[in-house]
């Protein structure tokens, strides 16, 4: 690998710091998974690496008695999938952080991280948009707040500023009758990334009869995440009997713009955008119903 | 290129404290194999996709691979080299991979035992299933994986049947 300065740091200032100064030379590393990778193959390079795990601030896991979650940029996917609280409250963002990689990477794999990757591909942002997260940043001037969905702008680049970094990722309070899944595509069960993904949120009326509203975001059929609007604007409000999921899934595949590349074709990731959206949303609300809460994929414990 | 400044890392290793000198861009498993020479810890892929260098970070398993050696300061490490007794008695997964065939050239195996160990510390009693979807991450070209899988399914059932197992009555 190529030679650098390791840093680590233990405050959000020190880390901005370095990276105001270090220019274009100093990188963040959180669980390393990408960034050691691209570091090794020269796909990045670094004069600094400023570690962030021994900032306290980063490693904070809330669940606060208001609803929602605080997830400290260095919270790792292993330490999320442990909390009861994260697999029961969330299992939308619980399907996410239990498929990155396999057991050894979610171990230091964090979703901020998966985030700030900005990989068209990443598994944690569809069902981040979907939950209506927001990323806590940090910077020379101050700390602001943005939502998920428009975090990433193309593959591999994201709003961040260069001297910008992210503290947190917040949930806010769910409905009562909230129910949440991701899906994805993968040619192996385990340890792939994803052709097509796909997160739907959905809530529902006390009955589990009407759709309240409904989000669904596509992953890895366009550069960045895809909100699916027309879906929301289609189902808020309706019975659920009343539109058909062949409608739901052509919306769907009417909102995705997949290319061809190794993993797939463009019209196959079109036609997974439809069949996923279906799967997803399905699970989605008979775990607003309470009838399913298991995991659908492969479950380690 | 400038030299940078080699840096001691100090960390618990199989128990025993180690302190080394290591470059900051020296990984967690060249450190190990190459400055503290323990080979147990294997090197496949380099990128996190294979196993090879599993090893526990206190208690976590991790890649050693997509760690730098700096990032475990102060911390605990365990390799295969740490899963004997010091008498020499093996750990009861290395006797089951013996006992079940488990391993034919044997650069995958320190990586699974690593990867099995963190499944039966966390989840004592797992399924088949469970098992191969936390084997996942390990890759093995020559067993076919289902000798792993039955050697790591054995010793879970044999310890908890060792749990399970009222203590022997003493005759009256
Ligand atoms: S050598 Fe680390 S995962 Fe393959
Ligand atoms: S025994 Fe040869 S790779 Fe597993």
């Amino acid at each position: 690998m190529q030679a650098f300065d390791y840093h680590p740091v233990t405050s959000v200032s020190e880390a901005v710091a370095l990276l105001a100064q270090g220019a274009s030379g100093a990188c963040l590393l959180n669980g390393g998974t990408d960034l050691l990778a691209q570091l090794k193959e020269g796909r990045r390079t670094a004069n600094h690496v400023v570690d962030l795990k021994r900032i306290p601030e980063l490693a904070e896991f809330r669940l606060p008695p208001e609803g929602g979650a605080w997830v400290g940029a260095a919270v790792t996917c292993r330490t999320l999938s442990r909390q009861a609280g994260w697999r029961n409250r969330f299992p939308g963002l619980h399907d996410a952080t239990h498929l990155i990689g396999g057991v050894q990477i979610q171990g230091r794999a964090t979703v901020a991280g998966n985030l700030c990757n900005a990989s068209p591909a990443a598994d944690s942002v569809p069902a981040l948009v979907v939950h209506g997260a927001r990323v806590h940043l940090a910077g020379p001037a101050g700390r602001r707040i943005v939502p998920v969905a428009g975090f990433c702008i193309a593959p591999g680049r994201t709003i961040l500023a260069r001297d910008e970094m992210v503290v947190a990722i917040e949930i806010p309070p769910l409905p009562a009758e909230f129910g949440a899944a991701y899906l994805r595509f993968t040619p192996r069960n385990e340890m792939d990334i994803a052709v097509a993904g796909a997160a739907v949120a959905v809530d529902l009326d006390g009955e589990g009869s009407h759709y309240r509203s409904v989000r669904v975001a596509l992953g890895a059929v366009g550069p960045t995440v895809i909100e699916v609007e027309r879906i929301t604007a289609r189902l808020a409000g309706r019975p659920v009997a009343e539109v058909s999921f062949d409608e739901i899934a052509a919306l769907a595949r009417a909102a995705a713009r997949p290319i061809t590349d190794m993993r797939g074709t463009s019209a196959q990731r079109q036609h997974l955008a439809g069949v996923l959206t279906v799967r997803a949303l399905r699970l989605a609300i008979s775990r607003a119903r309470r009838t399913q809460a298991a995991s659908p994929t492969g479950d380690y414990l | 290129m400038t030299p940078r400044k080699k840096t001691v890392l100090e960390f618990t290793l199989n128990g025993e404290p180690r302190a080394v000198l290591c470059e900051p861009q020296q990984t967690l498993l060249a450190v190990l194999r190459d400055e503290l020479h323990l080979t147990g810890t294997k090197e496949g892929c380099s990128n996190g996709n294979c196993g090879a260098c599993n090893v526990l970070l206190d208690g976590v398993l991790v890649n050693s691979c997509l760690i730098l050696a700096l990032e475990v300061q102060g911390r605990g490490v365990l390799t295969v080299e740490g899963l004997a007794r010091p008498d020499g008695t093996l750990h009861p997964l290395q006797q089951a991979f013996l006992d079940h065939a488990a391993l034919q050239c044997g650069i995958c195996t320190p990586g699974f035992l690593l990867s099995a160990k963190a499944l039966l510390d966390e989840n004592p009693t797992p399924t088949e299933s469970q098992v191969r979807y936390w084997l996942a991450g390990n890759l093995c070209r020559c067993t076919g994986y289902d000798k792993i899988v039955r050697a790591v399914l054995d010793v879970a059932r044999s310890q908890s049947a060792a749990h399970a197992t009222p203590p022997p009555v003493s005759p009256a």
